[in-house]
């Protein structure tokens, strides 16, 4: 089956993008495909390659990258947010592209499943 | 039918309550995060599910109950407890899930 | 924008629910909902947007934020109708727990109970909340 995600917040304020990536990565595991993640709101920050989680903490922008490097998983985060918030092309972790709104309807559409983890 | 997921404690928020109000008979209710407090036994919002026991479908993510050290707390009777593959199959065997976030 | 069709509409045409259940300005949510509502009308789906508990906040009338550096956004969803959104709903124990009537609001909208959104909501094949 085929799964589109929606995060809505970032990895240092709320939960919701651990649970996200830990249901992608089940999912993937269980061999479903997932259509695309899609970035919204503060969910922009999980795209940011200059962000330096302490040494105990989890790595959630190179767990997102590894995870589409392994299962090519589209990575996708809106740009009207993204700009809003200073993320831009060059400082997008490997896998991310930044792309319009347009690509979440679009994954809604294209999608079996559309989920939403956010605050 | 839906799945609806809750991810707010039901002593801050009226998700859960407001979730229930308004899922259908059959619907699931997949409690994560901060919502699986609401799936504990004998505090003073367990009637919320207990209410609707029987007529829905409960179901909290594990992983969340033992991040809060409420693994061996007593869980409401007919709360099912799922891990995050289980929660997947959840989401495949539901028509469309709502996020109550 | 880049989603928009040649000719014939879409090939695919789903059932599209948003449920609006936070208040406007004291967070973001309510805005970029609003955008992502806008979208989904481009890809010309099959839009339902729906308001319940603090959401209902958002239609209120005579919204003055000047004074607080905020745009007021109220006035797009008198704009909906000219993007073909047209299935407005609140649900009607929300309204009234707030001690507002369809004159409070910005828009006419449909009003349904509890019990007849349950209906609605189960029928939809993508369900977006904020």
């Amino acid at each position: 089956m085929k799964f589109g995600i929606l995060v809505n917040e970032g990895p240092f304020q709320h939960q919701a993008s651990d649970s996200a990536y830990l249901f992608a990565k089940a999912a993937l595991e269980k061999g479903h495909e997932i259509y695309r993640v899609f970035f919204y709101y503060d969910g922009v920050n999980n795209a940011n390659k200059l962000s330096e989680p302490q040494a105990d903490d989890r790595d959630l922008v190179k767990l997102w990258s590894a995870l589409a490097e392994e299962y090519k998983v589209d990575l996708v985060v809106c740009v009207a947010a993204a700009l809003r918030r200073g993320i831009k092309d060059d400082i997008l972790a490997p896998g991310f592209r930044i792309s319009g709104l347009g690509q979440l309807i679009e994954s809604g559409i294209q999608a079996d499943r559309q989920i939403t983890f956010g605050d | 039918m839906l799945l609806h997921t809750v991810n707010k404690s039901p002593f801050e928020r009226n998700s859960l309550e407001s979730c229930l109000r308004v899922a259908e008979d059959g619907a699931g209710v997949l409690l994560i995060e901060d919502g699986v407090y609401a799936a504990m036994d004998n505090t003073q919002v367990s009637d919320l599910i207990k209410k609707r026991m029987g007529n829905v479908k409960f179901y909290v993510l594990g992983p969340d109950v033992d991040a809060r050290g409420l693994g061996n707390q007593s869980m409401i009777d007919g709360v099912e407890s799922v891990d995050y593959a289980g929660f997947v199959d959840l989401v495949e065997k539901h028509s469309a899930t709502q996020a109550w976030v | 924008m880049e989603e928009e069709w040649d000719e014939g509409g879409p090939e695919v045409v789903k059932r599209f629910m948003y449920v609006n259940r936070k208040a406007p300005y004291g967070t973001v949510y309510a805005l970029e909902m609003l955008e992502k509502v806008l979208i989904a009308a481009a890809f010309e789906q099959d839009v339902h947007v729906v308001f319940m508990d603090d959401g209902v906040y958002q239609l209120k009338k005579e919204q003055e934020t000047k004074a607080i550096n905020m745009k007021n956004f109220s006035p797009t969803f008198r704009a909906l109708e000219g993007y073909d959104v047209e299935k407005l709903y609140v649900e009607k124990e929300s309204l009234e727990a707030r001690g507002l009537t369809v004159d409070d609001l910005v828009v006419p909208v449909e009003v349904l109970s509890s019990e007849e959104l349950k209906g609605l909501m189960d029928k939809q094949e993508v369900i977006l909340t904020a």
